[in-house]
C-alpha cells in the first residue's frame, strides 16, 4: 500500500476523531471539513475522480456551511455546556461503536485472502458517467430531482418564523 | 496487506467514530455531525468495491456513492432545519434536557 | 516562426527539462509550470492594484497615486513594503489556529483554480476530464476561509461581515454552475479543453464564440453578475463594504494576513475571468481569422485584462446593492432566468441549421427577461413620502 494512501487515511481519521471529541462546536465542524477532505483525496486514489469533486463541492462547499450557521444561529458555540459535552449514556454508545468495528475489522481481516487485488484503473470518462444518468440510472436521478425538491421546500418550511396568530 | 482492505479498514473505522459521536455528544448538531460521518464511510465502501470489483465499466458503485452524496445534502438541509426549530421552542440543543413529548 | 512564437513558452520548458534524466522529468515540468504560474498572476495581480486605484481615480475625477515612481507605477512596491513589514495584530480573545489558517486555505484554494485554465495552445497545466466540476469545487472552497475569517476574529462586525458574504456567494454560485452547464450541454464535454476547441472555428471571418449566440450571450450576462458576486466585488461588497461595516470580515487582520486576504480575493478575479474567458469569450482563440497570426497566450490574458477592467469600471459606476435587495436579485431573478436559459439552449440544439433558430432563440431570451423582470422583481408600493422636520 502506498504512502500516500496511509497519510491521506491517517489525516482523515483524525479528522473525524477531532470532529466528535472536541469541546468548540466550530472546531468540530472545521475538522469534519478536513475529514471530508481527506475523503475526496480517498476517492482520486480510487480513480473516482467526479465522485471526489462531487464530494468538494457539496460537501466541503455545502454541507460544512450548513453546519457552521447551524451552530451559530442556534447559539451553541458560546455556552459551555453544564455537566461537560458527553452524555450520561456515553458509555454504551462508546461500547456499541467498539464492537461494531471489531466485528467489522474481524469480516474484512478473515476474508482478506479472497479480495481481488491490484487490478487496473477503470478508465471512466464523464461521457460514460452522463450516458449511465440517463440510460440505465434515469429512475433514481428523477427520484432524486423529487427528493431534492421536497428537502429544499421542507427545511425552508421547517425553520421559518411562524406567523404570529398561529401560535 | 491487500489494497481492499486497507480501504474497508478505513471507512469501518471512520463509522465507528461516527456512531460513537452520534451515541455519546449531547448537541444535536453534533449528532449530526456523525451521522454525516456515517455516511461518508459507507460512500467509500461503495467507492472501493466499485474499484477493486468485477465490473467496473457498469459504474454501479459511483453512482451509488453520488446518489448517496446527494441525498446526504438533502437529509443534512432538513435535520440542520428542525434543529434550528427546536432550539427555538425549547431554547436549547442539549440532548438529554429535550426529553418530553409535550411542546 | 509564428508557431514558434506560440509555443514559446512550451518550447521554452522542454528546453528546460532536456537537462535532466528521463524519470526527472515529467515531475520537474510540472514543476516548472506551477512555478510560472504562481510568478505570474502575484505580478498581474500587482498590475491590477495599480490599475485599479488609478482607474477608480479618473472614474471620481481625480489622480490615483502618483507619488510613488513615474504616473504612480512604483505603488505595488510600496504596498507590498508596507504590508510586510506592518505588525502582525492577533486579538487577544480570538481563536489563534483558524485566525492563522483563513487566509492560508483562501489563497491555496484560489491558486488550485488555475490549474486547469488553457492560457493557450497546449498550455494547461493538467487536462482533466472533469476540469469544470474541479474548478467549482475549488472555488466553493473559498466560502468556507470567509466564514473561519470572520468567526475566528470574535468580533461581531467580523461575523456579521462573514454571514452575509456566505450567503451572499452561496446564492449566486448556483447561478454561476447553471450558466456554465448551458456550454457544457453544447460542447457535450466537462473538459475546459475541449470548450476551447470547440470555440476555435470561423464562420466566415467571424468567430464561433459562445457569446455570440442568444443561449451563450444569456449565459455570459449571468455569469458577470454571478462572478461579481463571488468575488465579493461592487456593487455586492456589502459584506467588505468600507462606509458599512468597517472591513466586514477583514477588520481584525493585518500587516501580511491582511495582504493574502487582498492577494486571494484579486485572485479569485483572475480566475474566475479566466474561466469566463474560457467558457464564453473563446478562450484563447483570436476574434477575427486573419489575426489568428497572433501567439494564443496573448489573446487570453488580453481577455482576462479586459474583465478586470471592466469589473474596475463597474466598481467605480454602481452603488453598492442592500443585502435583501442582492439576494432578491439572486433568487428571483437571476435563478429562473438561468433556468429558462437551459430550455433555450434545448430549443436551439434540437432545431436545425438556419436563421430560424437564431431568431426563436432570441426572442424566447428576450421575453423571458422581459417576464422574469417584471414578475420576480416587482418593487413594493411606497407612498408618497412625508418628511417632518424638527423645529
Amino acid at each position: 500500500m502506498s504512502f500516500a494512501f496511509w497519510v491521506v487515511a491517517a489525516l482523515t481519521v483524525a479528522g473525524g476523531l477531532a470532529a466528535v471529541l472536541l469541546k468548540n462546536l466550530v472546531h468540530c465542524a472545521l475538522a469534519l471539513t478536513i475529514a471530508f477532505a481527506g475523503l475526496a483525496l480517498l476517492f482520486l486514489q480510487l480513480d473516482a475522480q467526479f465522485a471526489g469533486f462531487a464530494q468538494i463541492l457539496v460537501y466541503i462547499g455545502a454541507v460544512a456551511i450548513l453546519i457552521v450557521f447551524a451552530v451559530l444561529l442556534t447559539r451553541s458555540s458560546e455556552t459551555p455546556a453544564q455537566g461537560g459535552i458527553f452524555s450520561h449514556t456515553w458509555l454504551a454508545g462508546l461500547v456499541v461503536a467498539a464492537g461494531l468495528f471489531a466485528v467489522l475489522a474481524w469480516a474484512v481481516i478473515e476474508s482478506a485472502g479472497g479480495l481481488p487485488h491490484e487490478s487496473s484503473a477503470p478508465a471512466v470518462t464523464v461521457m460514460q458517467i452522463g450516458n449511465a444518468l440517463m440510460g440505465r440510472y434515469v429512475l433514481p436521478l428523477e427520484i432524486l430531482a423529487l427528493l431534492l425538491t421536497a428537502a429544499l421546500i421542507g427545511a425552508a418550511i421547517v425553520a421559518m418564523h411562524e406567523k404570529e396568530g398561529t401560535k | 496487506m491487500n489494497p481492499l482492505a486497507g480501504y474497508l479498514l478505513v471507512a469501518a473505522l471512520l463509522f465507528a467514530i461516527g456512531l460513537a459521536g452520534a451515541l455519546t455528544r449531547r448537541n444535536a448538531i453534533l449528532v449530526l455531525i456523525g451521522i454525516e460521518l456515517m455516511l461518508n464511510a459507507a460512500n467509500l465502501n461503495l467507492i472501493a468495491f466499485w474499484r477493486y470489483g468485477p465490473h467496473p465499466e457498469f459504474l454501479t458503485g459511483m453512482m451509488f456513492a453520488i446518489f448517496s452524496i446527494g441525498v446526504a445534502a438533502a437529509e443534512a438541509a432538513v435535520g440542520l432545519g428542525l434543529i434550528i426549530q427546536i432550539h427555538r421552542l425549547a431554547q436549547t440543543t442539549d440532548l438529554d434536557k429535550i426529553n418530553r413529548m409535550k411542546g | 516562426m509564428l508557431e514558434r512564437l506560440d509555443q514559446v513558452f512550451v518550447l521554452f520548458k522542454d528546453w528546460l527539462v532536456a537537462f535532466l534524466p528521463a524519470s526527472w522529468q515529467g515531475v520537474v515540468g510540472v514543476i516548472i509550470c506551477v512555478v510560472a504560474i504562481i510568478a505570474v498572476y502575484p505580478t498581474l495581480f500587482a498590475l491590477a492594484v495599480l490599475m485599479e486605484r488609478k482607474g477608480l481615480g479618473r472614474m471620481q475625477n481625480r489622480y490615483g497615486p502618483n507619488r510613488v515612481g513615474p504616473f504612480g507605477i512604483l505603488q505595488p512596491v510600496a504596498d507590498g513594503i508596507k504590508s510586510l513589514t506592518k505588525e502582525d495584530i492577533v486579538p487577544l480573545r480570538a481563536d489563534a489556529v483558524v485566525h492563522f489558517l483563513a487566509p492560508v486555505v483562501l489563497v491555496v484554494a484560489v491558486f488550485m483554480g488555475f490549474a486547469v485554465l488553457p492560457m493557450g495552445r497546449n498550455m494547461v497545466l493538467v487536462d482533466l476530464d472533469t476540469s469544470l466540476l474541479f474548478f467549482f469545487a475549488m472555488m466553493a472552497s473559498t466560502e468556507l476561509s470567509v466564514f473561519m475569517a470572520g468567526w475566528s476574529s470574535r468580533n461581531k462586525y467580523s461575523l456579521l461581515g462573514a454571514m452575509r458574504a456566505v450567503a451572499q456567494m452561496i446564492s449566486y454560485e448556483v447561478p454561476l454552475l447553471l450558466s456554465s452547464i448551458v456550454i457544457v450541454m453544447m460542447t457535450g464535454s466537462l473538459s475546459l479543453v475541449r470548450v476551447v476547441e470547440a470555440q476555435n472555428h470561423f464562420t466566415g471571418i467571424l468567430p464561433n464564440w459562445y457569446v455570440f449566440t442568444p443561449w451563450g450571450f444569456a449565459g455570459f450576462i449571468v455569469f458577470v453578475i454571478a462572478s461579481t458576486a463571488e468575488t465579493n466585488r461592487s456593487p455586492f461588497d456589502l459584506p467588505e463594504g468600507e462606509s458599512e461595516i468597517i472591513a466586514g470580515y477583514f477588520t481584525e487582520y493585518s500587516g501580511f494576513k491582511f495582504a493574502l486576504f487582498f492577494l486571494g480575493e484579486y485572485v479569485e478575479m483572475f480566475a474566475v475571468a479566466g474561466l469566463g474567458t474560457t467558457l464564453f469569450l473563446g478562450g484563447w482563440a483570436g476574434p477575427i481569422s486573419f489575426l489568428s497570426w497572433v501567439p494564443s497566450w496573448i489573446w487570453f490574458f488580453a481577455k482576462v485584462e479586459l474583465w478586470i477592467c471592466f469589473f474596475i469600471w463597474i466598481r467605480g459606476t454602481l452603488p453598492r446593492l442592500r443585502q435583501d435587495q442582492l439576494m432578491n436579485f439572486a433568487w428571483k431573478f437571476v435563478l429562473p432566468f438561468t433556468l429558462f436559459n437551459l430550455v433555450v439552449a434545448a430549443v436551439w440544439r434540437f432545431m436545425g441549421e438556419g436563421w430560424l433558430r437564431w431568431l426563436v432563440c432570441w426572442a424566447l431570451v428576450v421575453g423571458v427577461y422581459a417576464l422574469a423582470g417584471r414578475s420576480g422583481m416587482r418593487r413594493e408600493k411606497i407612498g408618497t413620502r412625508i418628511y417632518r422636520y424638527a423645529d
